[in-house]
């Protein structure tokens, strides 16, 4: 029983935390630590420097761009990016549609795209959920219909997709779409689908969360061609490529790096703020509770780093493992962000400055932030998702 | 890092559990709990046989040198079995001994301590003190080279069985620690079964004297190794629990696969299969931080870490033995209100786990002094 990294993955940790402090844009983290959002060129600059130091696809094969390191370097990279206040790259990309690409995808597919997405030069989204179809997936409508053009066979895609991420920088959007509505089984006539977003047909409309922030879109295509050669894998077989991409999710699901950092800033927010003259820390009422989320991140830590190492040990993948990661994850994220909102009290109510008002950066943007988490326990497969999976992988209900 | 056990422990773990499922089922429980002694002879003679009692001292002593490490895995099959003797109690007062007392004092009593022939209890709590370590109410003064122990402490768990006890008694310089012999002149045992089966004892002390012999270490100076001692047993406990929850969930599993109602197993229900992930999620959270205390207190190092971490591991197992035992009784309805099913015993024992050695609570507060 050891609970401590190796040397070598000390001396690891160490070098990347100290190359992410040399390395990320001032503007860049302090746009991070300060709740605000990134522009699409704030991505792009984050990913060169990333993509020139080797680092921007560490988990894809050596000979593709990747590093070669093993799923416990791979975690201490993803959790330094946490601490250290590092954007992570938006996964779309390099995560989702490159690991798509590496298992289902033709030689030319991969030559066209992966070296594009490594350096950053595509900017990829996610065009999954529809009105219709969140966390039933196989009930998606968006149809695709194969036709004939001058210029070679195409499927012409007409539909919607909405939740669609940062769907307002892509450049290409990686799609479900049913080619087959005939079938019995709806998982059957699904195929996944690589489109360019320049196609004529395409509308990208705002959906302005609560917090005030455009983060997600509604995504509309209208009829839009889309080359055959953009297909993944075989036609009508895109429900094989989603459920591979669903097991492998990251171990890094647990937002332990984040969330310690922003733990940190909660306290010393709370020693700051004064109940009665005194530290709001020393307030035994909102100690408590800042404690039992101390502990509950402690515990996410510890139990991260247990699956792992069963990881390790038996070369499975995690399994439902993640999805209990993700859903004790984003319940700390959540607790945190609540916490932070009430540490401030009244002053979390001033939001925007208005007719040359002046108002805190930060207290303000506390209840954003508390609004816009709420979306962690819905995203990426809801907790109640999670928790079916769970249910079913480990549980063997 | 590393979280599995080694060989040794392993071994030693699956030899705990197997001996305990075929010599100490539920109904042979409830056998040695209907008994007059509510102890069992034999099991206890097994366990020390296993070498159990002699894990955690040091080689020197006739122990084997571990630590809570080696006796997590232990303890969760004590716990999961529901063990109603008090080894925990017997490897803690082992502890107290080996860390405070003389050469003569460790050989006159560890060696009875390890076979098991000579049980021990520690007397720590006070009437009206909660979970204070420093006593208040039981006093030693020293007249002509003797002793004069006199008070009372409270929930002193393995006192009835125990041929000696370790007492802490306030002296003029503080906190210190006693060795008496529970059939000496007043010594007054006020027997009772806890809520989860243990036997348990008020004892009072009338003028009894002691050798000066009987004084472990320095007078005043036992408070830093009381606490260390109460560290090791709390992540013992965290341990015990640990096998108590495994338990609760895997019955309640079991049970509302099999139990249909509306033509269906309960189980295939959303609502309940969400409430037995939450169930399994708490477990797994509170394992790492059970790990994680018993790893801090075979550390060593700084007391206030040992102390912050061990709280912050008892706070959660507090928490966590509080949901899943009321959890899996509620799951096993009716049935699962009722003395025939084990559940119902292991709820009693979760529910003193939560409090046993400071309830969360307790603990939040102390990791905030210690933060």
């Amino acid at each position: 029983m050891d609970l401590n990294y190796s040397a070598d993955e000390t001396a690891f940790r160490d070098e990347v935390r100290g190359w992410l402090e040399a390395n990320i844009p001032t503007d860049i983290r302090d746009k991070v630590v300060n709740y605000h959002g990134l522009s699409k060129e704030d991505y792009g600059r984050w990913h060169r420097v990333l993509a020139d130091k080797g680092w921007s696809v560490p988990h894809w094969p050596v000979e593709w761009g990747g590093t070669g390191w093993d799923i416990t370097r791979r975690y201490i990279y993803d959790e330094q990016f946490g601490l250290a206040g590092a954007p992570m790259l938006p996964p779309f990309g390099p995560s989702m549609c490159a690991s798509v690409l590496l298992k289902f995808g033709t030689p030319q597919q991969k030559e066209r795209f992966l070296p594009r997405i490594r350096t950053g030069q595509d900017f990829w989204v996610q065009g999954y959920s529809e009105p219709g179809a969140g966390s039933d997936l196989a009930a998606l409508k968006t149809r695709a219909v194969r036709s004939s053009t001058s210029s070679g066979d195409v499927y012409r895609v007409t539909g919607q997709k909405i939740w669609t991420t940062l769907g307002h920088y892509g450049d290409w959007i990686f799609c479900l779409v049913r080619t087959d509505s005939s079938v019995e089984k709806r998982q059957e006539g699904i195929s996944f689908l690589l489109i360019d977003m320049k196609s004529p047909g395409i509308t990208v409309r705002p959906l302005i969360l609560m917090d005030g922030g455009h983060e997600v879109n509604e995504v509309f295509f209208d009829d839009v061609a889309v080359p055959v050669e953009n297909l993944v894998f075989e036609e009508n077989k895109g429900w094989t490529v989603a459920k591979y991409l669903l097991g492998h999710e990251r171990m890094g699901s647990g937002s332990v790096g984040a969330s310690r950092r922003e733990l940190a800033a909660l306290k010393d927010l709370a020693t700051r703020e004064l109940k009665n003259g005194q530290p709001l820390i020393n307030d035994a009422r909102f100690r408590d509770k800042l404690t039992r989320v101390e502990i509950e991140l402690d515990a996410l830590e510890l139990t991260s780093m247990r699956f792992l190492d069963k990881m390790r040990r038996t070369g499975q993948p995690p399994g439902a493992d993640v999805s209990m990661l993700k859903i004790r994850g984003t319940e700390v994220q959540q607790a945190i962000t609540e916490l932070m909102m009430q540490a401030v009290g009244p002053m979390a109510a001033p939001f925007q400055a208005v007719d040359g008002g002046q108002i805190d950066h930060v207290t303000s943007r506390l209840a954003p932030r508390y609004f816009n988490y709420r979306k962690a326990s819905i995203y990426a497969g809801s907790n109640e998702i999670q928790r079916n999976i769970i249910a079913k992988m480990t549980l063997g209900l | 890092m590393n979280f599995e056990l080694s060989d040794e422990q392993q071994q030693l773990a699956d030899a705990v559990r197997k001996i305990l499922a075929g010599s100490y089922g539920f109904e042979q429980r409830q056998a040695v709990l209907r008994s007059a002694s509510g102890f069992s002879d034999s099991t206890w003679a097994t366990l020390a046989d296993m070498g159990l009692m002699a894990l955690a001292l040091p080689e020197a002593d006739g122990g084997f040198g571990g630590g809570a490490v080696d006796l997590m895995a232990p303890m969760e099959a004590c716990g999961e079995a529901l063990l109603v003797e008090p080894l925990l109690d017997h490897i803690v007062a082992g502890r107290l001994l080996a860390r405070t007392g003389s050469v003569p004092q460790r050989a006159a009593l560890l060696p009875g301590l390890i076979d098991g022939t000579r049980h021990l209890a520690f007397a720590s709590l006070e009437p009206g003190q909660r979970y204070a370590l420093a006593p208040v109410a039981t006093t030693a003064q020293q007249s002509s080279g003797v002793w004069v122990l006199d008070g009372s402490k409270s929930v002193v768990v393995g006192a009835a069985q125990a041929h000696t006890l370790i007492v802490s008694a306030r002296t003029p310089e503080g906190t210190s620690l006693f060795v008496v012999d529970a059939k000496a002149p007043g010594v007054q045992l006020n027997p009772s079964r806890t809520a989860d089966g243990l036997r348990a004892a008020d004892v009072q002390f009338k003028a009894v004297r002691l050798g000066a012999d009987a004084l472990l270490g320095t007078a005043g100076a036992a408070l830093p190794a009381i606490e260390e001692a109460v560290d090791f047993a709390t992540a013992l406990l965290c341990a015990d629990a640990i096998g108590a929850m495994q338990y609760a969930l895997d019955a309640t599993l079991d049970y509302t696969k099999t139990r249909k109602q509306f033509g269906s197993p309960i189980a295939s229900f959303q609502v309940l299969q969400h409430r037995m992930v939450e169930m399994l999620i708490t477990l797994e959270q509170a394992r790492s931080m059970a790990i994680r205390a018993a790893a801090q207190v075979d550390a060593g190092g700084d007391p206030r870490e040992r102390s912050r971490v061990v709280s912050g591991a008892k706070i959660k197992i507090a928490d966590a033995a509080q949901l899943i035992s009321q959890e899996a009784v509620q799951l096993h309805g009716g049935m699962g209100m009722t003395e025939e099913l084990k559940v119902s015993h292991t709820f009693r024992r979760l529910t003193m786990a939560a409090q046993r050695f400071g309830d969360a609570d307790h603990h939040l507060e102390r990791y905030a002094a210690l933060s």
